[in-house]
């Protein structure tokens, strides 16, 4: 068996294919929200961003790609690492203690599909646009699709923008054990190290809690409107 | 002191277990809870019944012998051993349940009693040093840093008890592992197995069946030697690094 065919079938190399694609689905979230951020700055910063987004073609495509690689891995990665750890301790104990382990630690799988099912819904509605079909025709001033109109009318919907801020929740969720999780995974951490990275994580997850929820809540709150 | 024990009995491996209530009467307060199972197994003994297998050795908390799961927790509630648990940590009455470790790795051999030889396997495919025969070298022959002195023996205090694999709700046997190879990565007589050591432990690890880490730090919650997960990190790091050198070489 070659070096690397051992590296990937060991459960260090599994784990840390889970946690560098997390790194690049963190730095995916990353750009997207300040990407959209923009739309505080109005119609035409958002409609404008999205255009230039647009225009960059087969970059689009690389990059888009390069995501649906990272998330097929670590969604794959980590059920194959819940099936092994399933074998691994196939008898609960009579008396269930958590001892240490944190609600997020333990919620991860539930936090993961949570997210994974609202990013389908997520690009069905603002990528795909089958949720409001009509929104494919909406084009500014300028003739650029109006992203800021999609936006807006899409989180005029109360259950949309539920739905979203739920999902938000449990994205931060995710991450509060993710984000210091694969800095322990990838061996960055030490005894002193350790604590200060499970603090920036959470930091980190609720400010991307902060930042998404920021625009569903300024429509419910007519600071963005058509 | 009196309490009510639930306590797992199984025959062996192929059978399955269950738990029996065991009324523990007059148990002085000051008695360990080893002691109290020896009192408990002879009034067994004396109504011609069978006692309840347990493992112990040393009962000074240094051997890690006495592998048991007492109310959830893998060697007992406080920080040591199970042996270091005394009745009088317990309130007056109160149900006590106990348990084996459960970990496809550590098979049940008969009621309490384990089969840890998983670890023992995973040392002896790396866990070692090369050494000269003959005469012991002069103590001060070999110059190392304090600090890594330090951290090479808190990893070394790892007694190979299991109460990290038994506590990880992955069975994972990853701080262990990790104490093993991080006591010797940091000491010089450590340096020329470095690589090898932390591919073949590994690999023994994985093919005993263990899971896989998801950093919930039970097992250092449960470490009767204190072990830091920081030796998770540093087996993370030197596994990688050694994986690295042997694709490029």
């Amino acid at each position: 068996m070659s070096s690397l065919h051992c590296f990937f079938n060991s459960s260090i190399g599994r784990k840390w294919i889970v946690s560098i694609t997390g790194l690049a689905l963190i730095g995916f979230i990353t750009v997207h929200l300040l990407g959209n951020l923009s739309i505080f700055l109005g119609p035409d910063a958002v409609n404008g961003y999205a255009a230039n987004l647009h225009h960059l073609g087969k970059l689009l495509w690389i990059a888009r790609l390069g995501l649906i690689a990272a998330a097929v891995l670590h969604i794959y990665f980590t059920m194959l690492l819940w099936r092994e750890n399933r074998q691994a301790h196939p008898q609960k104990y009579a008396v269930k203690q958590t001892l240490e382990t944190t609600l997020y630690a333990r919620t991860m799988r539930l936090s993961g599909l949570v997210v994974f099912g609202f990013v389908l819904f997520h690009l069905a509605q603002f990528t795909w646009e089958w949720v409001n079909p009509e929104s494919k025709e909406w084009m500014d001033a300028a003739g650029r699709h109006d992203v800021y109109r999609m936006l807006v009318s899409g989180f005029s919907n109360p259950w949309v923008a539920g739905f979203y801020l739920l999902s938000v929740g449990f994205l931060a969720l995710h991450l509060s054990h993710g984000i210091a999780s694969l800095f322990q995974t990838l061996g960055l951490t030490s005894e002193k190290l350790r604590p200060r990275f499970e603090c920036a994580g959470k930091i980190v997850a609720w400010t991307f809690f902060l930042g998404y929820a920021s625009i569903p809540v300024s429509v419910f709150l007519k600071l963005l409107s058509n | 002191m009196n309490f009510h024990l639930r306590i797992w009995r199984q025959d062996h491996e192929k059978v399955k277990g269950f738990f029996e209530e065991i009324e523990a009467v007059n148990i002085p307060a000051d008695a360990s809870f080893l002691e109290m199972l020896d009192m408990v197994n002879n009034r067994l003994i004396e109504k011609q019944k069978v006692p309840v297998a347990f493992e112990s050795d040393c009962r000074e908390g240094i051997c890690g012998t006495c592998s048991m799961v007492i109310n959830g927790i893998p060697q007992g509630p406080g920080r040591g051993a199970a042996c270091q648990v005394y009745m009088r940590s317990f309130c007056d009455g109160e149900t006590i349940t106990v348990e084996p470790y459960r970990a496809a790795s550590f098979p049940i051999i008969k009621d309490l009693v384990t089969n840890r030889k998983a670890y023992d396997r995973i040392v002896q495919a790396g866990g070692f040093i090369s050494e000269h025969t003959g005469g012991a070298p002069d103590a001060s022959a070999t110059l190392i840093g304090k600090h890594e002195a330090d951290r090479a023996m808190d990893a070394a205090a790892c007694i190979g008890c299991g109460a990290c694999a038994a506590a990880c709700p992955n069975s994972s046997a990853m701080l262990f592992v990790g104490a093993k190879v991080t006591h010797l990565a940091l000491l010089p007589q450590g340096q020329p197995e470095r690589k090898e050591r932390a591919l073949n432990m590994v690999r023994a690890m994985d093919e005993e069946g263990f899971g896989n880490c998801s950093n919930y730090y039970a097992c250092e919650a449960v470490c009767p030697a204190n072990i830091s997960a920081s030796v998770i990190a540093t087996l993370n790091r030197e596994y990688v690094a050694a994986a690295c050198r042997s694709v490029a070489e």
